[in-house]
């Protein structure tokens, strides 16, 4: 089996991520419940005529795709593999809304083409005219490592050289409200540096998309993919298990874990299964969290692993990603772990090349 | 008359999400596809719809619209002439 290895990325998200030439230089501090993306120059990446029917969604994907392309220089791809929770969510709700406002009469197409959750991979294989495979996985909160498990199986079995991974999600403003309601959004603002602590149930939602390059040629690489897994539902007792299991099966043990990457979103309901780790397996590890800085969406851990990859390759880690105050003594292997309401867990292994 | 241009103009600008253009950029015979603006065929849906919703003319033979929409100036007169609402 090939090796497999980050060779370009590119981050959009609540931070100023986009520019590869900074590692979250300066951070924007919020104090909201709900945090939207800092928008790129989209003129500079996507031609007017084209752009004028994308929403966010789309528009982030494309950006995040290209700048992904040139960081790991090259033009295009042998496949490109999506992972979003809610897909295209504007054009759909305004699609829907269309049809109740106007009596189901008068409906126009470009809200219903746009609306589907695989247009964010058409789109980005238009604009990179790419014709090879083309997948999109929507499974809430693993969408982007179905995406990811799927690249690492071609590329570790040779079906594909360089593929095209990320997940993106946007946000709407009816999804928004119904996510409030029903109290998955916190209901009071939590500052930026306070959501860890917060006490409070619900997660401060936000959007993005994280594009990498994955390749089993290693060149100007970020990091090596060793190996993803994903369980849909796991008991909390049992995760110590499993970790060690996940390392266990890639010949690893826990004490060459170097740091771990947790999901942790201030959800005072569901941060505990993090804290198991925390305070068991890796209470001597250093920890790092991310959703503080790009917010709680269905592929917001394509940040962690975006955030991961820069760590790895910069050998830095920024003193406000750190959960604890363990620095590590070196950055050889991360372990990414996330999970979005006790459900949809996700394991990745990542080792510096 | 020149009122339903300068509206018609709005309203192709806002629908269709011309970023850039102003309602100043639309000359009256500029042609809105093709050369002109640019407009394509999920346009042309999005505009047969418009006049539907909008002044309650339903266009059943497509041949039709290619007339209609040539320019602000063909739409409006058209428009003027065929109205419901």
């Amino acid at each position: 089996m090939k090796k497999v290895f980050i060779n370009g990325l590119c981050s959009v998200s609540a931070q100023k991520t986009f520019d590869n030439n900074f590692f979250l230089g300066s951070i924007i501090e919020y104090k909201d419940t709900v945090i939207p993306a800092v928008d790129p120059l989209y003129k500079e990446f996507i031609l007017p005529a084209a752009a004028r029917r994308m929403a966010k969604g789309i528009k982030m994907g494309v950006v995040a795709s290209k700048i992904a392309l040139a960081n790991a220089k090259i033009n295009t791809v042998d496949a490109i593999i999506t992972g979003t929770g809610m897909g295209c969510v504007r054009d759909s709700e305004k699609f829907v809304s269309d049809i109740i406002d106007n009596n189901e009469e008068f409906l126009t197409p470009t809200a219903f083409i746009q609306s589907t959750h695989n247009t964010v991979g058409g789109q980005i294989a238009l604009e990179i005219t790419c014709q090879g495979y083309n997948f999109t996985y929507v499974h809430s909160s693993i969408s982007f490592e179905s995406a990811l498990m799927d690249a690492l199986l071609q590329l570790q079995n040779e079906e594909a050289t360089n593929i095209l991974v990320g997940g993106v999600d946007e946000l709407g403003d009816h999804t928004v409200k119904i996510h409030s309601l029903i109290g998955h959004i916190k209901h009071n603002p939590v500052s930026t540096f306070g959501m860890v602590n917060s006490e409070t149930e619900g997660a401060v939602f936000s959007e993005g998309a994280n594009f990498f390059v994955l390749s089993n040629k290693a060149e100007n690489n970020y990091a090596q993919l060793i190996d993803v897994q994903t369980y849909n539902v796991l008991e909390a007792e049992n995760l110590p298990k499993i970790v060690t299991a996940f390392l266990n099966s890639n010949q690893y043990s826990l004490e060459e874990i170097d740091m771990v990457v947790l999901g942790n979103n201030g959800d005072v309901k569901y941060d505990g299964y993090y804290n198991i780790l925390t305070r068991s397996l890796f209470s001597k590890t250093p920890q790092v969290y991310y959703k503080h800085l790009c917010g709680e969406f269905n592929t917001s851990s394509a940040f962690g692993f975006w955030l991961a990859s820069k760590i790895l390759k910069t050998q830095n880690v920024p003193s406000y990603v750190m959960l604890n105050d363990i620095y590590p003594k070196k950055m050889d292997t991360i372990l990414l772990y996330n999970q979005y309401r006790g459900e949809n867990h996700s394991f990745v292994l990542l080792k510096k090349c | 008359m020149s009122n339903l241009k300068e509206e018609l103009k709005t309203k192709i600008i806002e629908q269709l999400n011309l970023e850039d253009i102003t309602v100043g950029d639309i000359a009256d015979d500029d042609s809105l596809f093709g050369d002109g603006l640019g407009l394509d065929s999920i346009d042309a849906l999005e505009l047969i719809v418009m006049l539907d919703k909008d002044y309650g003319i339903k266009l059943s033979d497509p041949k039709e619209g290619r007339k209609i929409f040539e320019s602000i100036e063909t739409m409006a007169n058209y428009i003027a002439s065929h109205r419901t609402k």
